[in-house]
């Protein structure tokens, strides 16, 4: 049942540019084949630590936007958060250094047939891959309004190019530093209904989409949420990125998000801590 | 005269030396669409259990210095699914396989075994009787040398010889040549050497193991002296037994090192995590490196830190 992206390639690309945004660092790097195949909602896995690293798996970045000919050949950028070792190397790493990169891999967001009302739903660096979706979508004729939210103004990943793209943009911060004061889900509800929103893509951490799945699921709204599971590989070989998700047989089964996502139907995913009971093979 | 790579465990002949590990490949698939699978000496593919699994609770992974932790808990579609879907394409597709079994009870390996009989294209079977990441330890038949003897006595008879038999061991015990002793004794054709070491993480601001297991299975370039070690220990007294030897190898120098010690085939496990094409390049510099020492074999490098 597995269908595996096949376009992934694994290859050396030079960082062209590392910059500081807010609490993040937009990285642009120059690489061969993974633009070139690249869909919104893909993924690459990036080694760390150079040469004699003691961190030996890949650290995983979905795709912020790629271009397979731009003026400085192949380029793929990414949005980097300071979170352990690994990334922190990452964001050290100066214009000309050398990046050991496989991609692009996973699922991308399904784009509709028809110019329907959507929304893209980020939860800090979360929106990073929701602004080349916009892009998209907004070339198949759809209309597109962003909802963006996160703790402080710092980590709002609003960039000024997505703005352009959007029909509207809403920001939330928890502490009131950037646009609405609260979270996503205290306006979510009102953006949809007043906008006549017809399917919802959204990206952040679990306990985000899980919020914003719930209110989809309240005025049945079509959610397709990207997540962010910690992978060791990202390429389906090592069984650490599992979640419970329910197949077109019924069957629930732990399906690798470096695999059968990290784009996933809303409806299909289990949204409970843990392994749920009904999951094919739960021994415990 | 040109230089001879293949290897042989126990009557079965491989064209190079470099395997997976089992439970770092998957089922074969995933690797596929970066190179070609006949490429390895062999696959050996996901310890299979009889009925489907689930396996632990996430988080299941955690990197630690120069290794990982993981909890997967033997996650896997079941012997029967196995064979249809992931078996069928794997043989179809021309590569060596090695199929890596596990079972709850003695009864269960049996059956496997029972399972396996009469498949064509399959070059050994592994036995794992050493995953940490069982809710029991008494379950890890490996750390006894009774139910590790009675394991490798039910898969040999239910097998009724049709390959041989590699037993895989946990370096978790006080003298591993025992365990050894009682497998060989029991049939095993040859012993799969190094299982991942019990380990733990806890997560310094919560206070809490990090796994959802709470205990994993450590991997990595961090337990490759111990790789070697066992590995050494095990063929000093037992020089005809074949060695699947694995335990953090990343480069070809690491893989010289075990076949040093005394393996006659070396599996690639995390360094695949880390790198798609790792088993690729590991088995290019190994080969590399045996013609620059003048082996005009793998062969004569097996065992040859045990004579120098």
């Amino acid at each position: 049942m597995i269908s595996i992206n096949q376009r992934a390639v694994t290859s050396e690309g030079k960082i062209l540019s590392n910059r500081k945004i807010g609490a993040y660092h937009h990285i642009i790097i120059e690489i061969e084949g993974i633009a070139e195949g690249a869909k919104p909602g893909n993924f690459i896995a990036i080694s760390v630590g150079g040469v004699e690293s003691n961190m030996p798996l890949r650290r995983i970045f979905a795709i912020y936007r790629s271009k397979a000919q731009s003026k400085y050949g192949s380029i793929v950028e990414i949005i980097v958060a300071e979170s352990g070792k690994g990334s922190a190397w990452l964001t050290r790493q100066i214009e000309g250094s050398t990046l050991y990169i496989t991609g692009p891999l996973g699922t991308s967001f399904p784009i509709p047939a028809d110019p329907i009302n959507v929304a893209i739903i980020g939860g800090g660096y979360g929106a990073a891959p929701l602004f080349d979706l916009a892009e998209t979508l907004k070339n198949k004729g759809c209309r597109v309004d962003a909802l963006i939210g996160a703790a402080t103004s710092a980590k709002i990943f609003a960039p000024l190019e997505g703005k352009r793209t959007v029909n509207s943009i809403t920001i939330t911060t928890e502490d009131g530093s950037a646009g609405k004061k609260g979270r996503i889900t205290d306006v979510l509800e009102d953006l949809l209904k007043e906008n006549q929103i017809e399917l919802i893509y959204s990206c952040g951490p679990m306990g985000m989409l899980k919020a914003v799945h719930e209110i989809a699921e309240r005025l049945s709204i079509a959610h397709q949420i990207s997540v962010e599971e910690s992978m060791a590989c990202g390429i389906g070989i090592c069984m650490t990125c599992v979640l419970p998700i329910r197949g077109d047989d019924g069957i629930v089964r732990m399906l690798r998000s470096c695999i059968d996502g990290p784009v996933i139907d809303g409806e299909k995913l289990i949204w409970s801590e843990g392994i749920p009971p009904e999951t094919l093979g739960r021994h415990l | 005269m040109s230089f001879d790579y293949s290897t042989s465990i126990a009557g079965s002949v491989f064209s190079n030396p470099i395997f997976t590990a089992s439970g770092c490949a998957a089922s074969g698939r995933e690797l596929a669409q970066f190179f070609s699978l006949k490429e390895l000496g062999a696959i050996v593919t996901k310890s299979i259990m009889l009925k489907a699994r689930s396996g632990r609770d996430t988080p299941r992974m955690a990197e630690t210095p120069s290794g990982m932790l993981n909890s997967i808990g033997l996650q896997g579609p079941g012997i029967d699914k196995f064979i249809e879907e992931d078996l069928s394409w794997l043989i179809s597709s021309g590569a060596k396989v090695v199929v890596s079994i596990a079972g709850e009870s003695v009864d269960e390996y049996g059956a496997l075994a029972r399972r396996l009989r009469g498949i064509k294209g399959i070059s050994a079977i592994e036995v794992n009787i050493s995953c940490p990441n069982v809710e029991n330890r008494g379950q890890v038949f490996a750390c006894h040398p009774a139910s590790a003897r009675a394991v490798i006595e039910s898969v040999r008879i239910n097998l009724g010889g049709e390959y041989p038999i590699i037993a895989k061991l946990s370096p978790d015990v006080t003298d591993i040549t025992l365990i050894a002793e009682e497998v060989i004794n029991a049939g095993a054709d040859g012993l799969a050497l190094i299982n991942t070491l019990l380990g733990m993480v806890i997560n310094p601001k919560t206070l809490k193991p990090h796994l959802g297991g709470k205990t994993g299975g450590l991997s990595g370039p961090a337990i490759r002296p111990v790789a070697v070690r066992t590995i050494f220990q095990v063929h000093a007294k037992f020089p005809k037994i074949p060695i699947l030897g694995m335990g953090g190898v990343s480069s070809g120098s690491d893989a010289l090192e075990l076949i040093a010690a005394g393996a006659s085939a070396v599996s690639i496990g995390t360094a695949s995590f880390g790198d798609p094409y790792a088993t690729i390049k590991i088995g290019k510099e190994l080969q590399e490196l045996l013609i620059s020492h003048n082996f005009p074999s793998l062969a004569d490098a097996v065992g040859i830190a045990h004579d120098r």
